[in-house]
C-alpha cells in the first residue's frame, strides 16, 4: 500500500492555497480551444471537498444567467492553474447541498474574519 | 520475440497524464523476473522460457524444486510460470528480466487468478436479467426457464446451461491494456484500467497477442 502512497504524494500539487465549503473561489482553468490553449476563469461558492490524496475534487457553484452551474475539478489537476481564494464563509456543513434549493439573498453565506 | 514478465499487483490508483487528463491505473512490482530453464523442440517438445519471481521461506521449498533452482544458480522463487516462444529461447539461465522489458506506451495483455466471488447467482455471473421486483412477481433474482419439453429430445437441460454456481477464482487473461508508465528505479509498472486478481496477486505481462486494430 506504500508504494500507491508513494506514487500519489509525488503527484500532489503544494501550491493550492487552504480553502472549504463555503469559501468563494476563482479557479483558472487551462482550457484547449482546437490548438490554442487559453485560461478561463471560473468563480464561485465551494459546495464540497472530496476525496483524499490525488483523488481529491471539490465543486463550485455558481449562478450564470439565472442558471446554477456547478463544475467539479479535481485538486491536484494539472488544468487548473491556479485557485484563488476570494472570500472566506462560515458554513455549518461540509456538503452545502441545500444551496441548490436557495436563490438570492436566501443563498448568501455570511463571510468569516 | 514474444516477452514477458512476472510481476506482483500492489492496487489501483490514478494519474495525470502530460495533458492533465486523469488515467486510472493498476500499480504492478515487477522487480526482475529470473529465468530458471530454457526449453527447446530438442529437448522438451516446444519453445519457452520458465521465469521465477518473488521471494519464499527456505522450508517451504521442496527437495526437487532446491534442485531446480540450483541448477539455474538463483535463489528459491515463490511464482514461476512458463512464457511460450515462437523460436528458440533467447536467454541465459540465470539472467533477470526487469521492469525495462516493457516501455510506455506498449500494449499487453495480462494473465491472474480472479477473486473468488464463492457461490454467485446467474445475475452475478452470467448477467441475466432480474425478474420484476413488485406486482405480486416472486422471482426476483430467479434464473427463470431452464428449458422447454422439447428442449433436447425430450425435457432435459442442456449441458453447460448457465446457472447459478462458484465464480471467480478462475485464471483470467485480459488483453490489450496499456502500458502508462515504467518506473525502472522502484520497479514498477503502471497499467491503465484493471488488472485480474486481488492486491498481493501474481500476475504475468506479456506483449500482446493482438497488437492491430
Amino acid at each position: 500500500m506504500d508504494i500507491v502512497k508513494a506514487l500519489e504524494q509525488e503527484q500532489l500539487r503544494n501550491d493550492i492555497p487552504d480553502f472549504k465549503p463555503g469559501d468563494t473561489v476563482k479557479v483558472h482553468v487551462k482550457v484547449v480551444e482546437g490548438t490554442r490553449e487559453r485560461i478561463q476563469v471560473f468563480e464561485g461558492v465551494v459546495i464540497k471537498r472530496q476525496g483524499t490524496s490525488v483523488r481529491e475534487t471539490f465543486t463550485v457553484r455558481r449562478i450564470s444567467y439565472r442558471i446554477g452551474v456547478e463544475r467539479t475539478f479535481p485538486v491536484h489537476s494539472r488544468r487548473i492553474e491556479k485557485i484563488e481564494v476570494v472570500r472566506k464563509g462560515v458554513v455549518r456543513r461540509a456538503k452545502l447541498y441545500y444551496l441548490r434549493n436557495l436563490t438570492g439573498k436566501a443563498a448568501r453565506i455570511k463571510e468569516r474574519r | 520475440m514474444a516477452k514477458g514478465i512476472l510481476g506482483k499487483k500492489i492496487g489501483m490508483t490514478q494519474i495525470f497524464t502530460q495533458q492533465g487528463e486523469v488515467v486510472p491505473v493498476t500499480v504492478v512490482e515487477a522487480s526482475s523476473s529470473v529465468v530458471l530453464q530454457n526449453k527447446t523442440v530438442e529437448s522438451d517438445g516446444y519453445n519457452a522460457v520458465q521465469l521465477g519471481f518473488g521471494t519464499v521461506k527456505d522450508k517451504n521449498v521442496t527437495k526437487p524444486m532446491q534442485g531446480h533452482f540450483a541448477k539455474a544458480g538463483v535463489k528459491p522463487v515463490r511464482f514461476i510460470r512458463e512464457l511460450r516462444l515462437a523460436d528458440a529461447p533467447e536467454y541465459n539461465v540465470g539472467d533477470s528480466i526487469g521492469v525495462d522489458a516493457f516501455a510506455d506506451g506498449e500494449i499487453v495483455d495480462i494473465t491472474g487468478i480472479a477473486k473468488g466471488k464463492g457461490f454467485a447467482g446467474g445475475i452475478k455471473r452470467h448477467h441475466f436479467r432480474r425478474g420484476p421486483m413488485a406486482h405480486g412477481s416472486k422471482s426476483h433474482r430467479e434464473p427463470g426457464t431452464i428449458g422447454s419439453r422439447m428442449s433436447g429430445g425430450g425435457g432435459k437441460v442442456f449441458k453447460g446451461k448457465k446457472l447459478p454456481g462458484r465464480m471467480g477464482g478462475n485464471k483470467v487473461t485480459i488483453q490489450r491494456l496499456t502500458v502508462v508508465k515504467v518506473d525502472a528505479e522502484r520497479n514498477l509498472i503502471l497499467i491503465k484500467g484493471a488488472v485480474p486478481g486481488p492486491k498481493g496477486g501474481f500476475v504475468i505481462i506479456r506483449n500482446t497477442v493482438k497488437p492491430m486494430k
